[in-house]
């Protein structure tokens, strides 16, 4: 069983956006229609969006820290969102666990948003259906372009490289090492939707440098070694300061 | 949540129209077992049938303006399997169905009884049409109420309450839809109506203030620290994404303040309870149609209210991510 799935470390995301552009790009200039946006360039601009790149800060002044958080579909492996779909227009793909919406069948009921804790769906205000991620199906599995770049637009634009793309039940695939190696999580878990996108943690590096590592107890060349030694013979040889 | 009206006048009206067709079927039932003196009620149940089926066709015609492509709703009959929501759509004519017919077969007097049941009760067409409309309408009442219900993050609703209240609001209205009827055709059920009408209004009262207890002391089980995965006990959203706001920010957040939120609660325990109750219990001293009417309008207007507050009270996990535009 595949379950394809995004990867997102949030220790390299920078915010910068460029995965909600390019994902409304692709999207918006597929067969399945434009992605409407409602005033674009007026005072209330409303649109719809297969991805978001929202902040948050964590801590009080001066101690904060900003985090990017990008927020798309999750494709979970038990999606509240399918099941209440009163059409069968939502589903999860068996062979690659993609959850999709099938525009056709769509009667815009938006009970699915309502099923889904992560708001991760969007009602089109003009073709008047549920739109979310795709993990751009139709370009991952395009054989017209070269192997490299059969992957999300989101991914293939990133520019610090934070989102990566692939198979979570395959334990050695990129992603799933780096969910095992990295401390990988899951968002709400409390809801037993196992989401299939998993996030990286912020991680810092610091060393720990102990008291005696900055000053040798027994240090052969200190004042106090160098007194107790005062004949030719007795002083410090090289013996005491090299390890061979 | 947002307050949808399409919703909102979906629920009230169906509910009406089920506890309408049950408070008759329930005075056919009774005089059949001789609770209730027997006469010609044939023309009164077929008019009644009609009002009932007219009050779900309006609740069905007001869920149409809920959905993005109406001609596509036929679809939504497949899901039946796992969607609550399907199962609504399928039941919903069928119960139409069943109480059109039993109130054409009152009309017809259809009540030739086709065969003895043991211990002598006579059953005739209308008590077998009627007793399938009896299991379709509760089911309706299942399906609505299991569509709420069923969705486990929106804790307000995950709750047996839910479809407790939705059984007891749509039978007080019926009820009083039908004591109104009654005595507006004047026939002797106003009384029994009445009582019954009561009845469902206290204990309406009773659950659904149990529901309004339950849902302040509850405790939501997602904060943003399990919605971002950062462990901290301070944290503010800075940017959601978008300026102007989304279908996020506009289907889930009803946009009102909490003053008003907590208004229309008062607002609705004394319209939709408290006003009633006095004046179904003042119809028993003073006969005609006028105090039921005026009991089952307020009602009415304070069960709109009670539905909105409904959706309103439902804290949908997602606004976790929706604080702060900018």
């Amino acid at each position: 069983m595949t379950q394809l799935a995004l990867v997102i470390d949030l220790n390299v995301c920078v915010g910068c956006h460029a995965c909600v552009t390019s994902c409304k790009e692709w999207n918006t200039s597929g067969e399945a229609g434009p992605m409407t946006d409602k005033n674009p360039y007026g005072a209330d601009p409303s649109g719809t969006f297969f991805n978001r790149v929202q902040t948050f800060e964590v801590g009080e002044f001066p101690c904060t820290e900003t985090v990017h958080f990008p927020k798309s579909c999750l494709h979970c492996e038990d999606p509240p969102c399918v099941p209440v779909c009163p059409t069968g227009a939502s589903y999860k793909r068996a062979e690659d666990g993609i959850v999709l919406v099938d525009y056709d069948k769509c009667i815009g009921c938006k009970y699915c948003s309502w099923a889904c804790p992560y708001g991760a769906r969007e009602l089109d205000e003009k073709q008047k259906v549920m739109k979310k991620c795709t993990l751009c199906v139709d370009r991952i599995y395009d054989e017209s372009l070269p192997e490299s770049e059969r992957k999300p637009a989101c991914v293939m634009s990133c520019p610090t490289s934070a989102r990566l793309f692939g198979d979570i039940h395959d334990p050695e695939s990129e992603v799933s090492v780096a969910i095992r190696e990295h401390g990988g999580y899951q968002l709400m878990p409390e809801w037993g939707t196992n989401p299939s996108n998993h996030y990286l943690p912020r991680r810092k590096t610091r060393i720990k440098i102990h008291e005696d590592e900055l000053e040798r107890v027994d240090n052969p060349l200190s004042k106090e070694e160098r007194k107790r030694h005062v004949g030719p013979s007795e002083g410090p040889s090289i013996d005491d300061m090299a390890s061979w | 949540m947002h307050p949808a009206f399409s919703v909102i006048f979906l629920t009230t009206l169906i509910g009406a129209g089920q506890g309408l067709f049950l408070a008759l079927y329930t005075s056919q039932v009774y005089s059949l077992f001789k609770l209730l003196p027997t006469q010609h009620m044939g023309l009164f149940y077929a008019v009644g049938a009609l009002l009932a089926v007219l009050l779900l066709v309006a609740g069905l015609v007001a869920s149409f303006f809920h959905l993005g492509h109406p001609e596509r709703a036929w679809r939504a009959a497949s899901q039946w399997r796992t969607s609550w929501l399907s199962r609504e759509v399928i039941v919903l004519p069928v119960a139409m169905l069943f109480i059109a017919l039993w109130g054409a077969a009152h009309y017809h007097d259809l009540t030739r009884p086709l065969f003895q049941a043991p211990g002598g009760t006579e059953v005739d067409l209308t008590l077998i049409l009627g007793f399938i409309a009896t299991i379709a309408a509760f089911a309706l009442f299942i399906c609505t109420g299991m569509i709420y219900a069923s969705l486990k993050f929106l804790q307000e609703w995950h709750s047996p309450l839910t479809i407790i209240n939705f059984i007891l609001l749509g039978s007080a209205s019926g009820f009083l839809t039908a004591t109104t009827l009654s005595a507006l055709l004047d026939t002797s059920l106003t009384h029994f109506y009445a009582g019954w009408a009561l009845l469902f209004t206290v204990a309406g009262l009773v659950f659904r203030g149990a529901s309004l207890i339950r849902n302040k002391r509850l405790r939501p089980k997602s904060d943003l620290r399990s919605a971002i995965g950062v462990r901290h006990t301070n944290m503010a959203q800075k940017a959601q994404g978008a300026m102007g706001g989304s279908f996020n920010t506009r289907e889930f957040f009803h946009g009102k303040r909490d003053s008003f939120v907590r208004s229309i609660k008062y607002i609705f325990i004394v319209l939709a309870f408290v006003i009633p109750a006095a004046l179904i219990i003042a119809s028993f001293y003073r006969p005609g149609y006028l105090l039921p009417l005026l009991a089952f309008g307020i009602q009415y207007v304070g069960l709109i209210a009670e539905r909105w507050y409904f959706f309103a009270e439902a804290r949908h996990p997602q606004n976790l991510y929706y604080q702060s535009i900018a």
